[in-house]
């Protein structure tokens, strides 16, 4: 293992990172605080409590994981596909690493910022609402977790586009949708029984469940199953990635 | 002693069916400075890398220092420094980060006052904190050849450096060029001018449509590209050569209208002034002249014309 690269990779990708890092702590306080007007405040008064907790405190975990989720895979996908679209590619592709090396330096650093962007939403959070959390080892596994695989989902859709329509594909058609609707801001018991079904094929459900269990000890599912379902979901991303070290780069002509 | 790039019947097919290398066997040695000479298309990009690891070759074997590229991918490509042709460098980013990442990217401990001496030298240290898009198209040039140079290579690319460099700016990376030969860096650079190549070059190898046509000592082919045809045409045409004109190696072509002579434009004497002299006493009425120097293409034209068993 190459580490000297892989530090060079991961440092300059998070030097990105804290050139913006105002606007990158800025943004997200911002869109947090308009979820808890708008969910909190406005809808939450209508609403007092989800299995036993204030609706302002069950939407954490959910808005976290959204964000989390998003973050990790836009960092991700951009990170590599940004210099396969300015040319800079050529550095990475001749230089003296492997495709693993690569994804440990990109997915490294994707993946850092999304869990600093998961944390200043539980910081913001916590200044609109009460939060104790019950797990905390739990909650984090959980976020570091899910940074890590969709942070490796996004390095393998930006390895797969072509084009930033495609880039952008992916996560507008398929995880954007599998958010919103896994719970992230009601709890899946309250839909009719047939939406109730349906949900338990969206696996984004049994991971904002597990996080949930952490804050508040409640969940959708079984805490187990959301544990199969983070590390099936890693070990798919894996295995693609696998496949393709093994077929050679998408990269390399 | 062993050559430092063995290139051995490299062919490169694209995915759309394009063979852009076919059968390209060329060995380059420790420390010398190679020019790669060819047209639009030839090939030298591709040829490059394929060595560099940007693309992998069809069929061949390349090895650098020994390692075969492909399968000992690490060893070859911790030898080799790359500037590309097109000037690939993020706009944001500031020369000295990205100097640095390319340094650690191959492996190699920071060292910040060797990357010091590379600015310098590439007269980049005062922009070190610049950013890329704040740079002449020039001085990004230079940035990617400290990239390339911030891992030590022993062996450097470099595709086309000076294509849209001004004189002097050239002439400043042929120097800059010199002093890595010096201290023992092998270079291969591609170009489309004959006189860059022979500013710098010790060999000189022409590449067309995928093949070597020639690997030639400069200074053999600088001759070669030296001679210079006169032709003259004549008021009327002749039947043969006049005896008083043998011995000088002119040609009669064009049924008689044109007499071609062929000289050296590094000799002392070219032998015009008496060969107009003894044209005029033989009694020829001339109606024009002509110069022609010998291109490159000649060249080529000439090495195609005759690859039949050369090649
Ligand atoms: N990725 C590719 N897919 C298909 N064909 C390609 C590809 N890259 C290059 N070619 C073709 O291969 C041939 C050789 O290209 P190459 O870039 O090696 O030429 P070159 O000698 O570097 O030319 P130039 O002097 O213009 O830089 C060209 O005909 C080019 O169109
Ligand atoms: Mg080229």
């Amino acid at each position: 293992m190459n580490w000297r690269a892989i530090r060079a990779m991961y440092v300059f990708e998070m030097s990105r990172f804290f050139r913006t890092l105002l606007q990158s702590f800025v943004s997200p306080v911002i869109s947090t605080s308009l979820y808890f007007v708008v969910f909190g405040a406005a809808i939450g008064s209508r609403i007092d409590q989800v299995e036993g907790v204030s609706y302002g405190a069950f939407i954490v975990p959910g808005l976290i994981m959204l964000s989390v989720m998003t973050q990790a895979i836009s960092n991700a996908s951009f990170g590599i596909y940004f210099p396969k679209f300015i040319g800079t590619i050529y550095e990475l592709l001749s230089a003296p690493i492997n495709f693993l090396e690569v994804v440990l330096g990109y997915v490294g650093a994707a993946a850092t910022k999304a869990l600093f962007i998961g944390l200043v939403i539980l910081g913001t959070s916590s200044l609109f609402v009460d939060l104790s959390i019950q797990h905390p080892l739990a909650m984090l596994a959980f976020m570091v977790l899910t940074c890590l695989s969709f942070a490796l989902f996004g390095f393998i859709i930006g390895i797969w586009a072509q084009n930033f329509e495609q880039l952008q594909l992916i996560p507008l058609l398929v995880v954007t949708p599998l958010v919103f609707l896994g719970g992230s801001f009601y709890s899946i018991s309250m839909l009719p029984p047939a939406w109730q079904t349906i949900s338990f094929f969206n696996p984004v459900v049994y991971l904002i469940s597990g996080f949930r269990w952490s804050f508040f000890g409640v969940a959708d599912v079984p805490i187990v199953l959301s544990l199969l379902a983070i590390a099936g979901f890693t070990a798919l991303c894996l295995g693609i990635i696998w496949w393709i070290f093994k077929t050679g780069w998408r990269i390399r002509a | 002693m062993q050559p430092m790039v063995e290139i051995s019947d490299v062919s490169k097919t694209y995915k759309d069916g394009f063979r852009a290398l076919n059968g390209v066997s060329l060995d380059i040695e420790d420390g010398e400075i190679l020019a790669l000479l060819g047209p639009n298309g030839a090939g030298k990009t591709t040829l490059i890398s394929a060595i560099c690891g940007i693309t992998r070759p069809t069929d061949g074997t390349i090895r650098v220092g020994g390692h075969d590229v492909v399968a000992e991918y690490r060893g070859a490509r911790a030898l080799v420094g790359l500037v590309p042709q097109e000037i690939n460098l993020e706009p944001f980013e500031r020369v000295m980060n990205t100097v640095r990442f390319s340094r650690g990217l191959f492996g190699k401990p920071k060292d910040d006052g060797f990357l010091e001496k590379i600015l310098r030298q590439l007269s980049l240290w005062d922009k070190r904190n610049a950013r890329i898009m704040e740079l002449s198209g020039g001085m990004k040039r230079r940035v990617l050849i400290a990239k390339a140079l911030a891992h030590e290579p022993r062996v450097l690319f470099l595709d086309e450096p000076t294509a849209g460099v001004d004189v002097e700016l050239r002439r400043d990376m042929w120097e800059v060029v010199r002093e890595l030969k010096l201290g023992g860096v092998t270079i291969i650079l591609t170009t489309h001018y004959i006189e860059e190549a022979e500013a710098i070059a010790d060999r000189i190898a022409v590449i067309d449509k995928g093949r070597i046509l020639l690997v030639e000592e400069k200074d053999a082919l600088m001759t070669r590209l030296g001679q210079k045809e006169l032709r003259i045409e004549l008021q009327e045409p002749i039947e043969a050569l006049p005896g008083a004109l043998a011995g000088r190696g002119l040609q009669l072509e064009e049924d008689g209208c044109v007499i071609v002579y062929t000289y050296d434009t590094a000799e002392e004497r070219t032998g015009i002034t008496s060969l107009i002299t003894d044209l005029s006493a033989a009694g020829l009425v001339l109606r024009d002249l002509q110069t022609r120097q010998n291109s490159l293409e000649d060249i080529f034209v000439g090495l195609v014309g005759d690859k039949g068993d050369a090649a």
